[in-house]
């Protein structure tokens, strides 16, 4: 309720849940996050794409865990490490973002944003929706429409 | 929207419908004053609503069709073209709402061709108008139901279609008023005890019973953890309420099929008229009631199963009255509950089935080998029209006959659970039989685990569990690799679900320990392996998300009692699998099934050749069994020969691996036939068993007829007939050659493909030009199809009609009365003898009794060519 309100004043500006994924920092706008939790007893899904980690009962709904390295094509946590995901939501259906680190709820302003290189990566280009400037570290905004949908268009081809 | 049009348009799509049905029935008993009265007070109603919505161009249209009914109501008589005119207008109507609804305004146009074709008729028929039956002015109804409708402009009243004081008012003609208001009140109680629900809100409603279910079933395995609780009590309760609940919001989701029927009288008035044939539509058990959804599901597939009776189906009068047949033909629906499905049936009194023109469309196709297709039950024909893009149809119109249509429908049916049925008596009608499930929602399934995981098997698929181990009677045995089970001396074709999963990390694929989950689906059975079997669990189906939903495996996903979520299996998606990698076992375990029913004790000569799998031939085929010095086979114009009784016969290998031997003996097996004989090389000869067996036909390889357990061993049945012409190049010449002016006609009738296989050959190479059957009903087709037969050789036990009825047909048609007749059974009792000579049997012979029968039919031949 207060973010939306917080919202409503800051014309400019966007908060974001940011989360570290393979190194990079990237960053959700906060009115798609649902939660931040410990994945728990996923169960996987047999003959399912690859960066499908499985399936997990998040209060009685069923949440389908999105393995964001294999999505963005970058190499696997080492095994055992605990990792975090961020819940959204899309379509009337649950996912859950797995990530290695989550971060802290930034409020950045418009004008730190850029639209993205024309040099970036493909796969996370895709999904980018530009990327700020941070002090420190670039932020890249993941569009999550196009996270999950363009999943939808791989498992297809 | 305007509440008041929403009900309106609520309320008259209903009585459209109603119209619609009405109507029919109103022009197939035209004096039936009440159905017109209902027809027409159901117009009115809307006729009345639309002027006070201010809709003119309804008005002005159902006002123009309310003229025209009116004149019925006095007397005039209904034609076929009137009533069309007036269904016209119904479509019109149904139009101008459909529009109505999407834009809430009227489109723009008018209605000037159907008024005024409506107002002429009316002319036309009130200009002759017959003596009034009504003593009250029509008018005066007209008026007294204005005023109605001024009063209550927008009925919401839903089961009864009209205002229980109006069913009173307008049906003067009826003298029992007293009766009539007894009616109404009744009616009025109905309407008053129901109420209109939004569907979303029952949806929301069956959603949270689903999870409060889910809650339930965590709630009770925490119970069981933990044994002593204070929760105990009013847990058990708490399980009981959520099941009553549950079942109580099923209910409110049930539908009677018949609102699925409610267009099938107009749509098969539209083909009758269309196509020239008189139809009538019988529908049975339109009260019994399934889920709204599954409802939703198979409307579609009843109306196009419908048409195609109506089209493919039912014959032309003129040729139904040929066939003996009344020219109005019957489509009979029928609905009713069996076990946990609802069973439709679709049924006509049609031409049935061709079977030939399937057989041949299939093998045309190339989804049979023509000697496969030759060995096939008819019923296994039939099948055939599930198949992508089949149709029998010699011509496509515009009803059906496309080719997209019979494999819809079964894939539909499977979708939800479901299976279709085809029963069909070529000549006698065609019956379509449905299984569906009650509802979707919740299902039965049993719960196992697989290579660590654990998944939901739905329970409606599985038919049984086998625990399978290294050394019980129920082992897993190999053929080449593909593992198989013996079930009831049955082979079952056996996958380990990881492996169909993809999700096997064991390197060695063993099989030798585990449970297998039989399932059947469709007409095929095949038996899963997994590691452990749980418990069967009411599971919640939830859709699997849009990402995985394109995984064929499986149905749905739901989360356990445990809280843990777990994948349900669709056994419909294994089942297509399998199809795709293993076809050809499943086409050998489905063509087996019927086959079972000519199981039969038999005596089987066992034999290696070539292989250390066992080979079996029935002994009735034999000879003599000889061993001989290998010395004594001599090597003549490339083949082998043997000395043997004063005659040089050929050997034949029995398997192209094997060779004669070099020393010691050389067991052989002696086949003759007449003054020719000819040996078969073996390796060794086993054994000789006499047991009741089922031999599952399989013949793609050349000399083998099919595959059967005998002695609790996998073996393979030899054909004969395959050896006989290898031995003599010149067998068919030779046979043609023979004295025998004109060779007798032999029609030979066995359900059992294994026994026409068997016989065939045997009464080919004494010489007797043979047809086979694989019923009575297609023996009779053949006789009365004009081919002459010398001798009908006929199975005694056979499933529908069997030898004794079929010998009773023949000799009841006096064109085949003198057709000698042979019976064959594997059980001669004296009673069955009897019997036999009753229905007018000319002779009866055991079913393996080789010379019994070629002298039977010697004997019988040669009577007939000394009465010619």
């Amino acid at each position: 309720m207060s973010v939306s309100e917080e919202n409503g004043q800051q014309e400019n500006g966007q908060e974001y849940v940011t989360a570290t994924v393979g190194g990079q920092l990237f960053g959700i706008p906060i009115n798609r996050v649902q939660d931040v939790f410990a994945p728990d007893r996923l169960t996987r899904v047999p003959l399912a794409p690859p960066e499908i980690a499985g399936l997990l009962n998040l209060r009685g709904r069923i949440v389908t865990a999105i393995d964001m390295r294999r999505r963005l094509g970058l190499e696997a946590l080492a095994a055992g490490s605990q990792r975090m995901a961020v819940g959204v939501e899309c379509r009337g259906e649950s996912y859950g973002l797995l990530i290695d680190v989550i971060g802290e709820v930034l409020k950045l302003s418009d004008s730190s944003r850029e639209d993205n290189p024309i040099n970036l990566d493909p796969e996370i280009a895709h999904v980018s929706a530009g990327v700020h400037r941070l002090d420190n570290e670039l932020l890249v905004i993941l569009d999550v429409e196009r996270l999950l949908e363009s999943a939808v268009r791989v498992e297809a081809a | 929207m305007d509440e008041l049009l929403r009900d309106f348009l609520t309320e008259t799509h209903e009585n459209i419908d109603v119209v619609d049905v009405e109507l029919v029935r109103f022009e197939q008993n035209p004096n039936d004053a009440t159905i017109l009265n209902n027809v027409f007070r159901l117009v009115h109603t809307i006729k009345g609503t639309c002027g006070f919505l201010n809709l003119p161009r309804l008005e002005a249209l159902t006002h123009a069709a309310e003229t025209l009914m009116s004149k019925f109501r006095d007397g005039t008589p209904v034609t076929g073209e009137a009533v069309t005119l007036v269904l016209a207008s119904i479509d019109r109507v149904k139009m101008l709402l459909d529009q109505l609804e999407k834009n809430e305004v009227e489109p723009a146009g008018d209605d000037k061709d159907l008024v005024e074709a409506l107002g002429r008729v009316s002319a036309a028929v009130g200009s002759a108008p017959k003596e009034l039956k009504d003593s009250q002015p029509s008018e005066d109804i007209i008026e007294q139901l204005e005023r109605t409708n001024r009063s209550a402009p927008a009925p919401h009243i839903r089961s009864a279609p009209q205002a229980p004081s109006l069913a009173v008012q307008i049906d003067p003609t009826d003298g029992d008023d007293a009766d009539r208001r007894d009616d109404g009140r009744s009616d009025s109680r109905i309407a008053n005890q129901s109420i209109r629900v939004n569907v979303d809100t029952l949806e929301h409603l069956m959603t949270m019973v689903s999870e409060l279910v889910l809650t339930r079933n965590q709630l009770l395995d925490i119970g069981r953890r933990n044994v002593d609780t204070e929760f105990k009590a009013p847990l058990q309760r708490l399980s009981s309420v959520t099941a009553e609940l549950q079942e109580g919001v099923m209910k409110t989701r049930m539908q009677p099929i018949g609102t699925a029927w409610q267009k099938l009288p107009r749509i098969v008035r539209d083909l009758s008229t269309e196509l020239g044939k008189p139809v009538e539509l019988v529908m049975q058990g339109a009260e019994t009631e399934l889920d709204r959804q599954v409802l939703d599901l198979i409307k579609d597939p009843l109306i196009h199963m419908v048409r195609n009776s109506a089209d493919h189906g039912l014959e032309m009068p003129a040729d139904r009255r040929v066939a003996g047949k009344p020219e109005q033909g019957t489509i009979r629906l029928a609905a009713w509950h069996e076990g946990g499905y609802i069973v439709v049936e679709v049924a006509d009194d049609g031409r049935g089935l061709d079977t030939a023109r399937i057989k041949e469309l299939a093998i045309a196709r190339g989804l049979v080998s023509a000697p496969d297709a030759d060995a096939m039950t008819d019923l296994q024909i039939q099948q055939f029209i599930f198949f992508p893009g089949f149709s029998t149809s010699a011509k496509i119109t515009s009803v059906s006959g496309r080719g997209v249509g019979m494999d819809v429908v079964r894939a539909n049916l499977n979708q939800i659970g479901g299976a279709i049925e085809v029963r069909s008596v070529f000549g006698q009608g065609t019956s379509f039989i449905l299984k569906i499930p009650l509802t979707l929602a919740i299902v039965s399934a049993l719960i196992v685990q697989s290579d660590g995981d654990r998944f939901a098997i739905p329970q409606f698929a599985v038919t049984e569990l086998v625990r399978a181990r290294k050394d019980s009677e129920h082992r897993i045995e190999r053929i080449k690799g593909a593992a198989v089970l013996r079930l009831r001396n049955k082979l079952l074709p056996l996958f380990r679900l990881s492996t169909l999963l993809m999700i096997n990390t064991a390197v060695d694929d063993d099989v030798g320990i585990g449970f297998i989950v039989v399932m059947q689906v469709g007409g095929q059975s095949f038996g899963i392996v997994v590691d452990a079997v749980f418990h069967t669990e009411e599971i919640v189906v939830k859709p699997m998300s849009g990402k995985l939903r394109n995984i064929p495996m499986f149905c749905g996903n739901t989360i356990l009692g445990d809280g843990a979520v777990i994948l349900i299996i669709d056994p419909n998606g294994v089942a297509q699998q399998l199809v795709g990698t293993t076809s050809r076992q499943l086409t050998a375990e489905t063509a087996s099934t019927p086959e079972t029913t000519g199981a039969a004790a038999e005596s089987m000569l066992l034999f290696r050749a070539g292989s250390p799998q066992l080979k079996a031939v029935p002994l009735s085929l034999v000879t003599r069994l000889e061993v001989v010095d290998p010395k004594k086979i001599e090597r003549a114009d490339n083949r082998s020969v043997l000395q043997y009784r004063g005659q040089l016969i050929p050997l034949i290998l029995a398997n192209s691996d094997m060779k004669i031997r070099e020393s010691g003996g050389q067991p052989l097996l002696v086949f003759s036939n007449e003054n020719r004989s000819m040996a078969l090389v073996v390796d060794e000869i086993v054994d000789i068993v006499e047991e009741q067996f089922a031999v599952e036909l399989e013949s793609a390889t050349a000399g083998i007829l099919g595959s059967a357990v005998i002695k609790g061993q996998a073996t393979e049945v030899i054909d004969i007939a395959h050896y006989l012409p290898l031995a003599f190049e010149d067998w068919q010449t030779w046979q043609d050659q023979r004295p025998t002016a004109s060779p007798s006609q032999v029609l030979l009738v066995d359900d059992a493909a294994f026994f026409r296989n068997m016989l065939a050959p045997v009464l080919r190479a004494a010489g007797f030009v043979v047809t086979t059957a694989s019923s009575a009903n297609e023996a009779l087709a053949l006789l009365q199809g004009g081919r002459r037969f010398d001798v009908v050789v006929t199975d005694i036990d056979m499933p529908e009609r069997d030898g004794f009825a079929l010998t009773s047909e023949v000799r009841a048609n006096p064109r085949t009365a003198n057709l000698p007749v042979i019976g064959l059974s594997t059980l001669i009792s004296a009673e069955a003898i009897e019997r036999g000579r009753q229905v007018g049997l000319h002779d009866y012979v055991a079913k393996f009794d080789r010379p019994g029968l070629i002298a039977a039919l010697k004997e019988q031949t040669a009577g007939l060519a000394k009465a010619a």
